[in-house]
């Protein structure tokens, strides 16, 4: 249980370090250094006293109930070949972090940096302890989104960007992959759960999804582990800063790929899919990577295309099917990562003194870095595979695992040549490496003079190169029990007999290494010439960049398909779009329409009432006129829709909704007046302008006037038919029954609002609260047209009758025009509020309520407005609508939040009546405080928008004035 | 009383429909608010059409439904009234301030090519 709780423990750790690490000041690059160096030091004793649990084939499992009924439990599993993973993530993490405390410049922000390297810690862990498929899936991303953003940390550099963006598409859409795959894995099996999967290898691979199943695996596998033809992305990440290379390019997050393939190897392998899938992207990546990585100019890149090779010299061991070829790949696992990562420190130490990766201009560095030197020469000797280093181990398990006969079949024939091939260009481009680098004349015009870096940065190299050594000269003490552990954990019963021994005797894998050698340095020798002078990039297939393919396809997809669909499909024109979306509406209706048997014949005129039908007649007369004015006279447009909208008022009333028609009609008032100052910003449209209808137009016209005669034939049959059709059961019964006595109101329609369906109405009033404020933001910023600043004709007109006679003042017929209905309105400023207050109180038992009320009220102030003029009410009278607004939302909110102090849902009502001297029995439910929120909110919102569409007449003196000074400037 | 009703509700559909597709910002929104009458008549109407029947109940009395028409319908419609005068209000300022910043009342920002 204890075991089991650390490896949670394990796990958190790192994501609790990095939100730590994010949060410290952007120079504390000692702090930085020290918490994430304790936080690896722990996560590595946590790993090593996990150690005799997974020993000998022992597995530690933590389950926890995350998504049982999807069979997705947050199971972490971990067993000696997870083990051995954490010892590279926590052990190499610690070291990257020391070296990283030397690297990153005091100017870099660093929490940034340690944040993102804890946490690719953290999702790194979290893959190779998953005890699910679906958990695994999910750090899985997690890598590439957190490799995304460390490769992207210098993110003011161009390079870095798209190496970023590069890495997390190319690896995003193997994750993609998969997640689909693991998913039929778990379909084939029945579980998710690792040892279950684990269990059915049979199954698996005889069932029909299999072959489906591994592609998908293997796309998200090879993505990740940067194999032929998806390499590309991995020297593009080299964007990244050194110690993250080191980190997540080399030792552990490229492994991911190869890791999955380990981990499902006893189920996936064996089958011919397998092998020539496997193993011929391992083999072109094997060969071609170590053929690219000879031409790199850069140190960077040549590490990068030397890592891409070696995966695939893992990739082919696991193609293999062979248990020996397995502890091979898993033994090169370690061994790779011990080498390339103290690599690729030591090209940060060159990169870091000479200010330059480029080995054209790098040379006999050795007498300025002879430490740093040395250590790389040993590494570099352990990735071209030289005796008594542990990269020779396990490529001589390589060189014998080819010569195996596997399957017979060509490509079995061409490993060992293959084998032997990369292993001479792998020779060739260490050599290059060291002797490019630390030998030759000495350095002429270096950015800066090299000298050996602080110790602290060259330790995690020094002990790196350290474990290379030790574990080629006496593998079996050393490596030998760990690798035996991982390697029972991967193939169990299968595990074969093997020896780590440095001599094997004189045999073909030994006379193969002594011709990779040799071979590799004679073509070294012969390239030395070439390779000191020529552009970065291999001969013959420097245009064959997967780099240039993968930006094309990018650049077809998403901009050359996305410019043409526009082009051809698109429309920047509101009409035509318009004229679809009714187009679509109108289909959408039509069809049900006939499905539920529309029949015309059925159409009586009974029951009519002739004073309705003239109602309607006034109405639909109203609405054809508003259609047909809107162009040109909009004032008579907009009095015309009043009248359709009276004649709905009154057809409300009509059919027993009061509380509608009392809406209806205070919205209408205000709705005329909010369009009636909007109208004086309307550009002048005069009829006899624009007469010249041309035929394109005229047909446009006819269009439209077709669709919409058949919207609105097409919505009287609707309406007709759904109004004779009988009445189903509704829940109308329960609100109707229930509303006096749970609700202590005898209006129901209130009652709903305020206290059944409250929720719905509390959302109502926020979005009715944030369009105001919209409304206000938008009118901030508002600009009049320039032909809408100058004084309206109108006043201009009375202005000029005070000209013409020598008794008036300039501006008086302005402020006595309509004086009478002035001085009314401003004595209805009382009447209108007690009517609010009228409105609001009795609105939970009659006709009225919050929402009337609160426009009543808005009239109210509005009509102040309208008889003294903005800067005489504003004088006289302050109104605060944002304040009423979000005092409005307040008072809902805390009467629904009331509730919970006494264990109640959100919203529940609570009512009583009250006995108030000289008035009465009083209703007082919680639901009136509520309705008052909705009261103060309607107010607010309804002035707020009012007002600011009034004061932009203020804001346009001000323009006028502003121009006013202008020209007199330029007199 | 179903067919004038419903004739109604075809006309400001119509006249609503017919303004929307016009070029001028003015006439959309008077298209819209004629749509959004039709639509809000529309709905109250599911509850179908009942006189001298508001859904007033008389306090503790057992309520029989037959009585009473539809308030769901009218709860609707009711915050629809106010929301639609809210939009009406949004689409009035967006197109004054699209009116100021383009110089045209058009639609699209622009006067159409001739």
């Amino acid at each position: 249980m204890t075991d089991a709780n650390l490896l949670l423990f394990l796990l958190l750790l790192p994501f609790a370090g990095s939100v730590a690490a994010s949060l410290l000041p952007s120079n504390a690059r000692n702090a930085e250094a020290w918490l994430s160096g304790l936080i690896s030091v722990t996560a590595f004793a946590i790993t090593a006293f996990l150690y005799p649990s997974v020993k000998n084939g022992g597995v530690v499992r933590r389950e926890a109930e995350w998504l049982p009924e999807l069979g997705v439990n947050f199971t972490l599993r971990m067993d000696g070949f997870g083990w051995m993973f954490s010892v590279l993530i926590t052990g190499i993490g610690l070291l990257v972090v020391i070296y990283a405390r030397y690297y990153m410049s005091p100017k870099d922000p660093v929490p940034r940096f340690f944040s993102f390297l804890l946490a690719f810690m953290g999702a790194m862990q979290g893959l190779v302890i998953s005890g699910n498929l679906i958990v695994l899936a999910i750090f899985w991303e997690l890598t590439s989104i957190v490799s995304f953003l460390l490769i992207g940390y210098w993110h003011h550099n161009q390079a870095a960007r798209d190496g970023a963006r590069m890495a997390l598409t190319i690896t995003g859409i193997g994750g993609l992959a998969l997640l689909v795959g693991l998913m039929i894995l778990g379909h084939i099996v029945g579980s998710y759960d690792l040892d279950v999967v684990l269990a059915s290898g049979d199954l698996i691979r005889n069932h029909d999804l299999y072959t489906p199943a591994l592609i998908l695996i293997l796309l998200g596998a090879l993505t990740k582990s940067a194999q032929f033809p998806f390499h590309f992305w991995l020297p593009n990440a080299m964007a990244a800063p050194t110690p993250v290379s080191a980190y997540l390019h080399s030792a552990t997050m490229v492994k991911a790929g190869v890791f999955l393939l380990a981990r499902l190897w006893p189920v996936l392998s064996g089958t011919d899919e397998w092998f020539f899938i496997v193993g011929l992207t391992g083999m072109t990546t094997l060969t071609l990577g170590a053929f690219y990585a000879i031409f790199q100019q850069d140190l960077k890149g040549l590490l990068a295309y030397s890592t891409i090779s070696h995966l695939g010299l893992i990739t082919t061991l696991l193609s293999l099917g062979s248990p020996l070829a397995a502890v091979a790949a898993i033994f090169h696992m370690m061994n790779h990562a011990t080498f390339k990562a103290s690599l690729f420190m030591a090209a940060g130490i060159i990169d870091h003194e000479a200010g330059t990766r480029d080995m054209r201009r790098l040379s006999g560095l050795f007498s300025f870095l002879p430490i740093t030197a040395t250590l790389a020469m040993v590494a570099s000797a352990a990735m071209a595979g030289v005796p008594l280093l542990n990269g020779f181990l396990s490529k001589e398990m390589f060189f014998a695992e080819t010569l195996e006969k596997h399957h017979g079949s060509i490509l079995d024939g061409l490993a060992p040549y293959a084998a032997t091939l990369a292993g001479a260009f792998a020779v060739t481009y260490s050599v290059r490496f060291i002797h490019t680098v630390f030998f030759g004349p000495k350095p002429v015009d270096l950015p800066k003079i090299p000298h050996e870096p602080p110790h602290w940065m060259r330790l995690p190299i020094e002990l790196l190169v350290l474990i290379c050594l030790i574990v080629g000269m006496v593998p079996s003490i050393t490596v030998g029990p760990y690798l035996h552990t991982a390697v029972v954990a991967v193939l169990g019963s299968e595990t074969p007999e093997y020896s780590l021994a440095v001599w094997h005797g004189f045999n073909t894998p030994l006379v193969m290494s002594v011709i990779a050698l040799v071979g590799g340095i004679l073509l070294y020798f012969a390239l030395n010439n070439y390779l000191a002078t020529c552009e970065d990039g291999t001969p013959f297939l420097r245009n064959l960049k997967g780099q240039r393919i993968f930006e094309r396809i990018l650049v077809t997809i998403s901009w050359r398909w996305a410019r043409w669909i526009e082009a051809n499909l698109g429309t920047r024109r509101l009409q035509p779009q318009l004229r679809l979306v009714v187009l679509a509406a109108f289909v959408a209706g039509l069809w049900p329409l006939f499905q539920a048997g529309f029949r015309p014949q059925n159409v009586s005129f009974d029951g009519l009432d002739p004073t309705f039908a003239a109602f309607w007649a006034v109405g639909i007369v109203c609405a054809i006129g508003a259609a047909y004015q809107a162009k040109y006279h909009r004032l008579a447009a907009l009095i015309l829709m009043g009248g359709a909208g009276i004649v709905t008022c009154i057809t409300f009333i009509w059919f027993s909704a009061p509380d509608l028609a009392v809406t209806q009609l205070v919205v209408e008032v205000v709705t005329t007046v909010l369009i009636l100052l909007g109208l004086r910003w309307l550009p002048q449209r005069l009829e006899e302008v624009d007469n010249a209808v041309t035929p394109m137009a005229r047909m446009r016209r006819h269009r439209d006037f077709a669709l919409a005669l058949v919207c609105g034939v097409g919505m009287t049959m609707i309406a007709y038919a759904m109004m004779t059709s009988p009445m189903p059961d509704t829940i109308a019964d329960f609100f109707l029954d229930r509303a006096y006595s749970e609700g202590g109101g005898t209006n129901v329609v209130n009652v709903i609002l305020v206290d059944f369906r409250a929720f719905d109405t509390f959302g109502e009033i926020t979005v009715l609260g944030i369009v105001a404020l919209t409304v206000f933001a938008l009118l901030r910023r508002f600009r009049p047209a320039p032909d809408s600043v100058g004084v309206p004709e109108q006043q201009r007109i009375q202005n000029l009758i005070d000209d013409e006679r020598p008794d008036r003042e300039v501006g008086s017929t302005v402020r006595d025009y309509l004086m009478v209905p002035s001085i009314l309105m401003q004595w209805m400023f009382p009447v209108i509020i007690l009517l609010a207050a009228y409105l609001f109180l009795r609105g939970h038992d009659l006709p009225g309520g919050g929402f009337a009320a609160g426009v009543t009220m808005a009239i109210g102030f509005l009509l102040q407005y309208l008889a003294g003029g903005t800067r005489w009410v504003e004088d006289r009278l302050r109104i605060l609508p944002v304040r009423w607004i979000g005092v409005g939302l307040l008072a809902a909110a805390f009467t629904g939040l009331g509730a919970w102090l006494f264990g109640m849902p959100f919203l529940t009502s609570y009512f009583q009546y009250t006995e108030i001297p000289f008035i009465g029995k009083v209703p007082t439910a919680s639901a009136l405080l509520f309705d008052l929120g909705v009261f103060a909110l309607v107010v607010g919102a309804t002035v707020l928008m009012l007002i600011a569409i009034a004061h932009q007449s203020v804001r346009s003196y001000r323009v006028r004035a502003v121009e006013a000074a202008k020209v007199e400037e330029d007199a | 009383m179903e067919l004038v009703l419903s004739i109604g509700i075809g006309v400001l559909v119509a006249s609503g429909v017919w303004l929307l597709l016009r070029p001028r910002t003015y006439q959309v929104i008077i298209g819209l608010s004629l749509l959004g009458y039709a639509v809000n008549l529309f709905i109250f109407s599911m509850g179908r059409l009942k006189t001298n029947a508001a859904p007033v109940v008389q306090g503790v009395d057992v309520v029989d439904p037959a009585n009473f028409a539809d308030p769901i319908p009218q709860a609707l419609v009711l915050t629809a009234i106010v929301i639609g005068f809210a939009t009406t209000a949004l689409f009035l300022v967006v197109l004054l301030a699209a009116r100021g910043f383009t110089g045209t009342d058009h639609v699209d920002g622009r006067e159409p090519e001739r």
